[in-house]
């Protein structure tokens, strides 16, 4: 082959492929132009003023997934009518939870070369108190029952050579004092009464008893474990094995958990479980899908929690004590909220 | 001459051919294995820089369990280097062939990145792209020994490596662009990465010829079909054998970048979302100064060179430790980590070259190469523990020392067969 033939060839190559690529970037352009139209059989979704303050009646908030004008919206909808018609504040967040007038938003900010993330607090008019930089992609959010204290947690990935490691940073913020704990792993680990040091630490997951005490996952050795944790003496101190993303019940004594289970595909190991913190009895509930979400308890009797679906995420509820079957809540929505 | 391309109708001028102008020390081939190497970068960085995104925005998953495959990746990655190498020497040179599997096998991981959906398959497509990084390197490698000439290697290897790290450094801008252009649109980047890698392995095909012959070869080339015994016996050659131990005894010593980068965050007390920024420091860095230290290291000896750099980290390693914080210690730092690979990334490369005959440049290559990449990864290890036990400062202080003892030992097991330059 000659020197030209080469080149030629190249040239042709260079064509082709930038034509494939053009095309499936113009495609992938062209579908997300798609989402900013509603479908048809989406639930029906309308702008209004949201506020995190109680009203007549108990309300559902959910980040909007439906396509049309209001995706990724914070929205809400009557939690007697949860596929009813949504109102959406035009806030967007990636994940989100509120409690007592006090919201935590966790959203992208588009750069001009990569996105980076903040964790907003917002008020009970969903207008931004502080922000806080966020070390990466978020993925929890909670706040306490007091509306004093709020918790995020971000997947760091920092080294862009090692490409598979990931971990996450766990952040709790006072929004009395605006105390900032941005990292939990420098907390006093207690396992087994003693403390526990280790390079490889992770913590995620928080879920508050009260302006003090909380709960979280800890992994550490390719172990998880749920622990205890204590703003006031910055501890955390491990209670059981196996527990992942928990959520405690309003009475403050279960915790609703993902347990990586024996013998199921290493594709979907997790299932959902309820804890008694008293006895540490594990009950398996009645969905026996792969849950890779922290629960939520809409009462003392009934969790929710996302599945994928054809919007993204689809909610569902199952009952706490193992009985009954899971249910659909509603579609195209996820990080969900009760208030009131 | 120095492009050997045996079908190549155009001689390149020889080296003394240009009264009064330095000759062109770097051959074309070598320019043409660096552009495959940077558009392979491109195409693989791409994928790296939005897979956490993908995976946890994309996808809804939590990638907690993602790392679990990477220490067997780690041990497989290794073995697959060392074959690779001693394929490639096998059957008359099959450097192409070799490489342009591993390089073929890496572009077929990206369109299959499309179909993956769950942790364990992505984890799987990652690890046969990984298998195909292994396969490929030493064969490239032992194709720019082959095509420079022995005085000219450092240079060679430095320009290859500033365009490789160039290729990284642009594929997170390429992918936020197309990102940013289709919002979300993450198969659009694994399509378009996948587009990019086989660009790569057609410049390869194309532009990189079959059959290398070395570069200032007097004598026509011997008889090249080594068997695996030869690959062992190797290490029967002192010079390679001492290269082996030196880079694996400092390999021991070298504390992983992401640990480094950890450690510079907490004690620099930095605000943990500059924190991707440090790979990139480094980078920019090790892109800049690749070509001059490259060059440095074929008047002073490489094998110098190499111990050099290590003395760099070192100086790195004491200034996380010094009381001097702040940003301005940050920047130094990472101008120091990416001086150390300037200077001992490619130049160790090219250390190797001199020391192994023309024939068994591949499995060479993957022997130093293999010796210090499970050398680190031991470190890694180690070096875990070693925090969980005492801390990160201590940890470190104590990897210094360490480090500054291998390098005593280095200088002196090396300056047995230190003749400077050629």
């Amino acid at each position: 082959m000659t020197r030209t033939t080469r080149l030629l060839v190249l040239l042709v190559a260079v064509v082709l492929l930038g034509a494939v690529g053009t095309g499936s970037v113009l495609y992938a352009a062209h579908r997300s132009g798609l989402r900013d139209e509603q479908q048809a059989d989406g639930p029906t979704v309308r702008a209004g003023t949201v506020s995190l303050r109680p009203t007549s009646g108990r309300r559902l908030l959910v980040r909007n997934l439906a396509w049309g004008p209001h995706r990724d919206e914070i929205a809400t909808v009557p939690a007697d009518d949860p596929q009813g018609p949504r109102t959406a504040s035009g806030v967007k967040c990636l994940r989100f939870h509120a409690a007592a007038g006090t919201g935590i938003c966790l959203r992208a900010v588009h750069g001009a070369l990569e996105d980076t993330y903040r964790a907003v607090v917002l008020d009970a008019h969903l207008h931004e108190l502080r922000s806080f930089p966020a070390a990466g992609i978020p993925t929890r959010a909670r706040v306490s029952p007091s509306g004093h204290l709020v918790a995020w947690t971000v997947f760091v990935s920092g080294d862009s050579y090692a490409g598979t490691a990931f971990s996450t940073r766990t952040a709790v913020v006072d929004t009395r004092t605006w105390a900032v704990d941005d990292n939990l792993e420098t907390f006093r680990i207690i396992k087994d009464g003693r403390t526990y040091r280790a390079a490889d630490i992770n913590v995620w997951g928080v879920t508050f008893a009260d302006d003090t005490r909380f709960y979280a996952t800890l992994a550490s050795g390719g172990r998880t474990y749920l622990v205890r944790g204590d703003v006031a003496a910055r501890t955390l101190t491990t209670l059981h094995g196996n527990v992942e993303c928990p959520s405690l019940s309003p009475d403050g004594t279960r915790i609703a958990y993902k347990k990586r289970v024996q013998g199921a595909s290493p594709d979907a190991p997790w299932r959902l479980y309820v804890l008694d913190l008293r006895t540490l009895e594990e009950t398996a509930t009645a969905e026996r899908r792969n849950i890779d979400d922290q629960a939520l308890w809409a009462d003392d009797s009934t969790l929710v929690y996302a599945l994928p679906g054809d919007y993204g995420s689809d909610l569902w509820t199952v009952p706490a004590d193992g009985s009954g079957a899971a249910r659909t809540l509603m579609t195209s929505a996820v990080a969900p909220a009760y208030l009131g | 001459m120095y492009l050997a391309d045996s079908r190549s109708t155009t001689p390149v001028a020889a080296p003394d051919s240009r009264p009064g102008r330095r000759p062109a020390a770097v051959p074309t081939t070598v320019l043409a294995l660096g552009a495959v190497s940077l558009i392979t970068d491109v195409s693989s960085e791409m994928v790296t820089a939005v897979l956490p995104l993908y995976v946890v925005a994309g996808l809804g998953l939590s990638p907690l369990g993602f790392g679990l495959l990477d220490g067997i990746n780690n041990g497989v990655g290794a073995l697959v280097r060392l074959a690779g190498g001693h394929l490639a020497d096998r059957g008359g040179r099959r450097h192409k062939v070799v490489a342009g599997l591993g390089y073929g096998l890496s572009a077929l991981c990206k369109p299959l990145l499309l179909l993956a959906h769950t942790l364990p398959v992505i984890s799987a497509v990652l690890a046969a792209d990984r298998t195909g990084k292994g396969l490929r390197t030493a064969p490239r490698d032992a194709m720019i020994s082959l095509a420079t000439e022995p005085r000219y290697r450092g240079r060679a290897f430095g320009v290859h490596r500033a365009m490789d790290t160039t290729g990284a450094l642009l594929g997170p801008l390429v992918a936020f662009a197309v990102l940013r252009a289709t919002v979300d649109g993450y198969d659009a980047v694994f399509a378009v990465s996948g587009c990019v890698a086989v660009l790569g392995v057609l410049v390869l095909v194309l532009f990189v010829p079959r059959h290398i012959v070395p570069a200032g070869a007097v004598q026509p080339p011997e008889p090249a079909r080594p068997v695996l015994r030869d690959a062992l016996g190797l290490l029967r050659r002192p010079e390679l054998r001492r290269l082996t131990v030196c880079a694996t005894l400092l390999g021991l010593t070298t504390v992983s970048d992401s640990f480094l980068y950890l450690l510079l965050q907490r004690e620099g007390a930095l605000p943990a979302h500059l924190f991707p920024l440090l790979p990139l420091g480094t980078a920019a860095v090790f892109l800049l100064l690749a070509f001059p230290l490259g060059a440095l290291a074929d008047r002073v000896s490489s094998r110098r060179l190499f111990l050099a750099g290590h003395g760099v980290l070192l100086l790195g390693y004491g200034l996380v430790l010094s009381p001097w914080h702040g940003a301005p210690a940050v920047i130094a730092v990472l101008v120091l980590h990416g001086t150390f690979y300037a200077a001992t990334d490619g130049v160790l490369a090219a250390a190797t070259a001199g020391a192994v005959p023309d024939r068994q440049q591949g499995a060479g290559q993957a022997l130093v190469g293999t010796g210090q990449a499970l050398a680190r990864f031991t470190c890694s290890l180690a070096f875990g523990a070693a925090w969980s036990l005492w801390g990160g400062r201590t940890a470190l202080a104590v990897t210094a020392a360490a480090l500054a003892v291998s390098a005593v030992v280095a200088s002196f097991v090396l300056r047995t067969t230190d003749e400077g330059p050629a």
